[in-house]
């Protein structure tokens, strides 16, 4: 998309014109069918059904030894009844919502950099590369290696004695929900910086001069114009964290020495002692407050059409 | 040790075959595998699957079992909770189940396995009485708090999905590694002995005691703790009321809140790492982790406490899909199992074997007298792949084997209120 784009978008015309017609669609062709087929029939065998199952167990009723096919909504009454649910929501959505916030601050400003301050596009690449250089290890060792670092006796706690910062190691570092956000923010900062780094790219660089020659400030160069038209980025940047935090348990399990819960880990909990139902009630209850989430998101940006175009 | 394990391993070998197999008798001499042909050939394409957990699904043990038997014996390994998933949902994707006996609260009433016919099994007049009869030796009972193996060891007929009251012909699994598990303390950071459960709640260990986090282990270890200490006095503590969970549970959060927790772990490495690191001086743990502390160079030490252990055991039986020629290899694979060489290599690993007298075969005199006996060290005590366990002159902690077994207080547990207490743990872990 060139200039012309930006500039419509700006000026908020429809795009509608501006897409390209899509192709075969003046004949009826069977092509977009077996396109599309595969991935069907995978998200139906492998997603599809699964989730189906998911929401039909959800109603089952189980004793000790037994799930009953029934339909029962005793396990809804359990998860809407329980203190604990609303606990461990609390929980989960604040994790969310801090490492959401942070992994955008950094997200944005790393795209920032890299897009409007790096000047060669070897260079921004390179960096760009940089940044997914943590993601070489696995997920597993980049959350523990922090274990070792933050601890009691560990490489941070010595080296503030050493310098006379503090007298006594802090605790706080390791093993709570300091710990937990940074393990996070390690984690799930890519997902962010991508997608924003991606949009930001896009921007025609004549619509920034023209604001500049036109005696915009770089502040309102920002708001007005990189903001906006980032806004695809930014948006699927935290479907990204905000999903892969909501549906975190091993992290949060880690990092806090298994002293903070969420939601899933709650769930994991149960399934681990045959409890389905009651694990699937909880299940569904999440999926729909994700959804709703997402559908929030997606309802302030329209990531298709600003992808389309 | 290799000769003698070698020369003890053909002598148990033949004798696992005469009980086994009438026919294979005659074989035994002149036959390397010892069975007639026809078996030898079809018994090739046998592959036996066990799964259970990474302390008893030993690899080695597969491998060696392999090259004893004649057929395949695969191990896989997993934890606990995906375990007891795969057997109820998926019995077929196993051939053998390697578990904690209280999974066979969950797997007899499904009818998922085979029941096992101890006629055909020759090592059970050999089993320690703990599993046979729930006594010990000298004929005091073993608690029962908890499941006890013996609670559910029989059932009545085969195709029974209840557990017997008495010894029955029919058993329901094959005893096979088990433990007594206390507290791991810091000698050198905690500074003075450690003599009940109740110094894991100690506001003098504050922010640097430990627990663990698998809600059915973890709750018993704070039960042990909080009756001690005289907050509570439970009726049993492996089965225990709504209203037992609640008030133990609601001690934990108090204890929570305060500090008094470093952390709550839930693998073996976690809690290793935790203690080698300071973290923590005080906290629940397995035999096995307090070795690998040690061996780390920095002091451990396995506490006997005055109340006395949570006990576990595992143990494997084969799963009802099983018919023909692979039943038949099954029950060749319990008898080889319990003849002696899986019993030495877990007692390397500070495990003990339900049949001693087998297991005591495969290891030195001087390993017998410290893994079992609770005699010093003679000479370095090595883990089965040669790594150093224990100096030499070193005790085991807590003793010989019915020093450390004849003081269980409970045993790992399925509650019939596991529901709630689940839902319970949570709230503690959430709090």
């Amino acid at each position: 998309m060139g200039t012309g784009g930006a500039i419509l978008r700006l000026a908020g015309h429809p795009l509608q014109a501006m897409r390209p017609q899509p192709l075969g669609t003046s004949r009826v062709t069977r092509t977009p069918y077996l396109l599309v087929a595969p991935l069907t029939v995978v998200l139906i065998v492998f997603f599809g059904i699964p989730l189906v199952l998911v929401v039909v167990v959800s109603f089952f009723d189980l004793d000790k030894f037994d799930i009953i096919p029934t339909f029962v909504l005793t396990n809804y009454a359990e998860v809407f009844g329980s203190s604990l649910t609303y606990a461990l929501y609390a929980k989960t959505i604040t994790y969310a919502l801090i490492v959401w916030a942070i992994t955008l601050v950094i997200g944005f400003t790393v795209s920032y950099f890299l897009v409007f301050h790096v000047r060669s596009v070897l260079v921004q690449m390179a960096l760009f590369l940089l940044c997914t250089v943590p993601f070489w290890t696995s997920n597993v060792i980049r959350m523990i290696s922090w274990i070792p670092f933050l601890g009691r006796h560990g490489l941070f706690n010595q080296s503030l004695i050493a310098v006379g910062i503090t007298d006594h190691p802090l605790e706080f570092l390791l093993f709570s929900n300091f710990s937990v956000v940074i393990a996070y923010v390690h984690l799930f900062s890519l997902f962010m910086i991508v997608p924003i780094f991606n949009s930001m790219a896009r921007i025609d660089r004549a619509v920034i001069e023209a604001a500049v020659d036109g005696g915009a400030s770089r502040a309102r160069v920002i708001t007005e114009i990189v903001i906006p038209l980032s806004k695809t980025g930014i948006a699927l940047g935290s479907i990204f964290v905000i999903a892969l935090v909501m549906g975190d348990f091993f992290v949060v399990k880690i990092m806090s020495g298994g002293q903070s819960s969420s939601v899933v880990a709650a769930m994991s909990n149960e399934i681990a002692i045959l409890q389905y139902p009651p694990a699937a009630a909880n299940a569904v209850c999440l999926l729909i407050i994700v959804m709703l989430m997402v559908a929030a998101i997606m309802r302030l940006v329209d990531v298709r059409r600003e992808l389309s175009g | 040790m290799a000769n003698k394990a070698t020369g003890g391993h053909k002598v148990t070998r033949r004798q696992v075959l005469k009980g086994a197999v009438a026919t294979a008798t005659a074989a035994a001499g002149s036959h390397i595998t010892g069975f007639p042909t026809v078996w030898a050939q079809n018994i090739k394409d046998i592959k036996l699957v066990q799964a259970g957990g990474s302390y008893s699904a030993i690899i080695d043990i597969g491998r060696q079992a392999t090259k004893d038997l004649g057929f395949q014996v695969e191990m896989q390994s997993a934890a606990h909770d995906a375990l007891l998933n795969r057997f109820v949902t998926q019995p077929n994707s196993v051939d053998i189940a390697d578990m904690e006996y209280f999974f066979l609260y969950h797997l007899v009433p499904r009818g998922v396995l085979h029941t096992i016919d101890l006629k055909k099994y020759r090592w059970w007049d050999k089993v320690v009485p703990i599993f046979t009869k729930g006594e010990y030796p000298d004929g005091r009972k073993v608690s029962r708090q908890g499941v006890l193996p013996f609670k559910v060891q029989y059932v009545d007929n085969p195709e029974s999905k209840k557990f017997a009251k008495d010894q029955t012909r029919w058993a329901t699994a094959i005893p096979t590694v088990y433990n007594a598990d206390t507290l791991g303390i810091r000698p050198d950071l905690v500074k003075r002995p450690i003599e009940h459960w109740h110094e894991l709640l100690n506001p003098e260990f504050k922010g640097r005691s430990a627990i663990l986090d698998v809600p059915s282990i973890g709750i018993m270890d704070a039960a042990m703790a909080i009756e001690s200490r005289g907050d509570v006095k439970y009726g049993d503590k492996g089965n225990m009321t709504k209203e037992e969970i609640d008030k133990t549970i609601k001690i934990l959060v108090d204890a929570k809140k305060s500090g008094q927790f470093r952390a709550f772990w839930t693998t073996f490495d976690e809690s290793v790492n935790l203690m080698a690191a300071g973290e923590v001086v005080i906290q629940s743990m397995w035999s096995p982790a307090v070795t690998a502390v040690r061996a780390r160079g920095i002091p451990c030490y396995y506490v006997p406490l005055k109340e006395g252990y949570r006990a576990w055991a595992s143990c494997i039986a084969p799963m009802k899909h099983l018919t023909g020629l692979k039943l038949d290899a099954a029950y060749e694979y319990l008898n080889w199992y319990q003849s002696g060489w899986q019993g030495g290599f877990i007692a390397k690993q500070g495990y003990y074997s339900s049949v001693p007298e087998t297991a005591k075969k495969f290891l030195t005199d001087d390993e017998w007298g410290y893994w079992y006996e609770g005699k010093a060290a003679k000479n370095d005590i090595k883990d089965p792949y040669g790594n150093l366990m224990e100096k030499a002159g070193q005790k085991r902690d807590g003793g010989a084997f019915w020093e450390r077994m004849g003081k269980v207080a409970c045993w790992n547990t399925l509650m019939d209120e596991s529901r709630y207490m689940v839902r319970k743990w949570n709230e503690f872990v959430a709090a």
